[in-house]
């Protein structure tokens, strides 16, 4: 009867002992979202509202997602317009991703665009929320025409640290200068790949096209 | 080309130098004759052994692998006959106990009906009319001589009373046979009622024949595997392959069935142990649980059918007392329906997650969708209900063809087995034969390669008149067979 009881007890354990061996957050995303709010690119937060549903529509229960704006000084948690981390139950997931996107869409609503575009800071920003949160996928979109503008005293010209943290742009619309001389943009976008990949970023992308978000989404 | 001229004497002269290590190697080979052509032998030879060995090794075991599976395949055979037997004298007994065992009260009934009948046919008897003695008397009067009026009036009386006479024995002529009538009008239904006891006793005499039939085909089955013969064990065999592939076959749709259960279950059941949360690196713990409730299920229906002595997968069930049985029984079927309603209620919990999902969906969308509230709609919400509450029951019938799959398995394994090692065997004597016949083409081989000063000492031995050498030892057993 004895070897009977312990047997029944290791059955009654092992889900335990199997849990313990797991990492939870290893299946987990963390997205941060940065949208440009300076100059006329406010214009195109219907579109980030776009991400932003399908991001709400993709992450799952235990996942993490921020939306921050780009303005003239990002490095700050007062940009933060949103964030949650989805609980582990479907329903109550879908209930938290309702509220965000009431928050978001508030935040549509009254937007005001910004005189200086400070996206070092808000990537600044995003590496420190993800790596609190510290999900298993870390991604950090970045929302704008990339074109960053620093007021007078903003110092952003040192080292970042992105490690293993993918970054994608999106929606980066071409200026009037970039249509005359269109190296102005390739030269911006070949800036930006090198300064996120010597950060240590995992990969960069740059998604122009709405229709091709699922790249923005890490694969499980 | 550094390593080829390494190898050469006069690097500028490379024909030279091939020729001179040609030369060098053919007089070392030469001299190594002896010796070389013993070690290609002996390993040959040892090769050959080796094989031969363990191809004698792998045959003997099979063939004891074989004698084992045969005695378990005909003791197994033996054990079914003999229940199949149990059965059909079990069929026998009810059917003696039932119907002919109330023989002696038919046989009674059988008997007071047919006296009733006899008795009644008795009275069914014509009864002939009054002999007419009174023809005599008028004979006599009409002979007498002297009659005159008085013998007319005499005959005239004699013909009112006979007439009286006759229409009172006609009218009693005619009560009797309407009497009559009514009897065998009555005996009607107790004719039918012989008829149908008697058609019964022979049904059931038409059954006891063909129970004994089988029977005998069932003993003649069990007298073959008694007497260990190749036909009963082959046809044994046979069966049991068939009852594999059968018993496979209804696993597999079982299986099918097991996973729709799970698609059922798991995502509710990530509402329950959280959807985040992971036991290994691939594993979702709700995936896990869905998965254990599915098998659960499954057990319970396997405790179920072996509480009902439909399966005997575990003797300590069979062999328990039938209070203890029935015990266990109840406790497997109340289990499995509590599991069942559980699991009605996570397809029930399943279809308001999708419909939470698809609504939140909703929102996010610019197009609002038309909602549409039909009773189409819902019935997939309750067939998702129905199926969860009968997939269980349905999971539970899995016993069967699982005990069919573990009986078979054994012997079907053990059959193949057996002859993996017999063609394993085959292979490795052929290898065998292989390498003893390997050994005098390699000995070929080396000589073809000092054939120069072969050629030189047949010469010499030739001019000096001396007898050839020996050839090298053969092998020592150069055949495989």
């Amino acid at each position: 009867m004895k070897p009977f009881k312990y047997l029944l007890l290791a059955c009654l354990l092992l889900p335990f002992t199997l849990a313990g061996c797991a990492d939870n957050r290893a299946h987990t995303q963390g997205v941060y979202l940065l949208i440009d709010t300076s100059g006329t690119y406010a214009e195109q937060v219907t579109k980030a509202r776009k991400i932003i549903n399908f991001l709400l529509a993709n992450l799952n229960a235990g996942d993490s997602l921020a939306v921050a704006k780009v303005e003239s000084k990002s490095f700050s948690e007062k940009d933060i317009i949103a964030k949650v981390t989805f609980d582990r139950r479907p329903s109550q997931a879908n209930l938290e991703k309702r509220a965000f996107n009431k928050k978001i869409e508030a935040f549509a609503n009254n937007v005001k665009g910004s005189a200086f575009t400070d996206i070092t800071g808000g990537l600044i920003q995003a590496a420190e929320y993800l790596n609190e949160a510290n999900p298993g996928y870390k991604t950090i979109i970045i929302f704008s025409d990339m074109q960053e503008e620093l007021g007078k005293g903003t110092v952003r010209d040192f080292p970042i640290k992105l490690d293993g943290i993918r970054v994608m742009a999106v929606n980066v619309t071409k200026l009037n200068t970039d249509n005359l001389d269109p190296r102005r943009y390739l030269d911006r976008l070949a800036w930006w790949e090198k300064r996120v990949r010597e950060a240590g970023a995992t990969e960069w992308a740059v998604i122009n096209d709405l229709e091709h978000l699922d790249k923005v989404v890490a694969p499980q | 080309m550094n390593n080829f001229n390494s190898w050469l004497f006069w690097p500028d002269q490379v024909a030279l130098s091939v020729l001179a290590l040609f030369f060098l190697l053919t007089i070392f080979l030469y001299a190594a004759r002896t010796p070389a052509h013993n070690v290609i032998l002996a390993l040959c030879n040892l090769v050959a052994h080796a094989l031969r060995f363990t191809a004698r090794w792998l045959l003997h075991t099979a063939e004891g692998l074989r004698q084992r599976n045969k005695s378990v395949l005909l003791a197994h055979g033996q054990d079914e006959v003999t229940s199949q037997v149990e059965r059909e004298f079990e069929r026998v007994t009810a059917l003696v106990r039932k119907e002919l065992g109330e023989y002696p009260a038919l046989q009674r009934k059988v008997m007071d009906e047919l006296t009733r009948i006899e008795e009644d046919y008795q009275k069914c008897g014509e009864v002939p009319p009054p002999s007419p003695e009174w023809v005599q008397a008028l004979s006599a009067i009409a002979n007498l001589k002297s009659g005159g009026e008085f013998s007319k009036k005499l005959l005239e009386d004699l013909h009112k009373s006979v007439q009286k006479v006759h229409d009172k024995t006609i009218a009693e002529y005619r009560r009797t046979y309407e009497g009559r009538h009514k009897i065998l009008k009555n005996l009607m239904p107790v004719w039918r009622s012989v008829d149908k006891s008697v058609k019964n006793i022979d049904a059931n005499m038409v059954n006891l024949n063909g129970n004994a039939k089988a029977i005998d085909v069932h003993m003649a089955r069990y007298e073959e595997i008694r007497a260990k013969t190749d036909k009963s064990e082959h046809t044994l065999a046979i069966s049991a392959f068939v009852q594999l592939g059968i018993s496979s076959l209804v696993m597999l749709i079982a299986v099918g069935g097991a996973f729709i259960n799970f698609k059922l279950i798991a995502l509710p059941m990530s509402e329950m142990v959280g959807a985040s949360d992971y036991l290994t690196n691939s594993l979702r713990t709700s995936d896990v649980a869905a998965l254990v409730i599915v098998l659960m299920e499954a057990s319970m229906g396997l405790f179920l059918l072996e509480s009902l002595r439909i399966t005997h997968l575990f003797p300590t069930m069979s062999s328990m007392n039938d209070q203890m049985r029935k015990r266990v029984m109840w406790a497997a079927l109340i289990l499995l329906l509590i599991l069942a309603s559980i699991e009605s209620s996570l397809a029930l919990m399943r279809d308001m997650l999708i419909a939470d999902k698809a609504a939140m969906l909703h929102d996010l969308a610019t197009v609002q969708p038309v909602v549409s509230d039909s009773l189409l709609t819902n019935i997939p919400m309750v067939g998702q209900m129905v199926m969860g509450f009968v997939l269980p029951f349905v999971l539970a019938f899995v016993a069967i063809p699982l005990e069919a799959v573990v009986y078979s398995l054994r012997t079907v394994a053990g059959v193949v087995i057996v002859m993996l090692m017999r063609a394993l065997s085959f292979a490795l004597r052929f290898t065998a034969m292989i390498f003893s016949r390997l050994g005098r083409i390699l000995l070929g081989i080396y000589d073809i390669t000092i054939v120069l000063p072969l050629m030189v000492e047949r010469w010499v031995i030739g001019l000096r008149g001396f007898a050839p050498p020996a050839k090298p030892g053969k092998l020592t057993s150069g055949s495989a067979s």
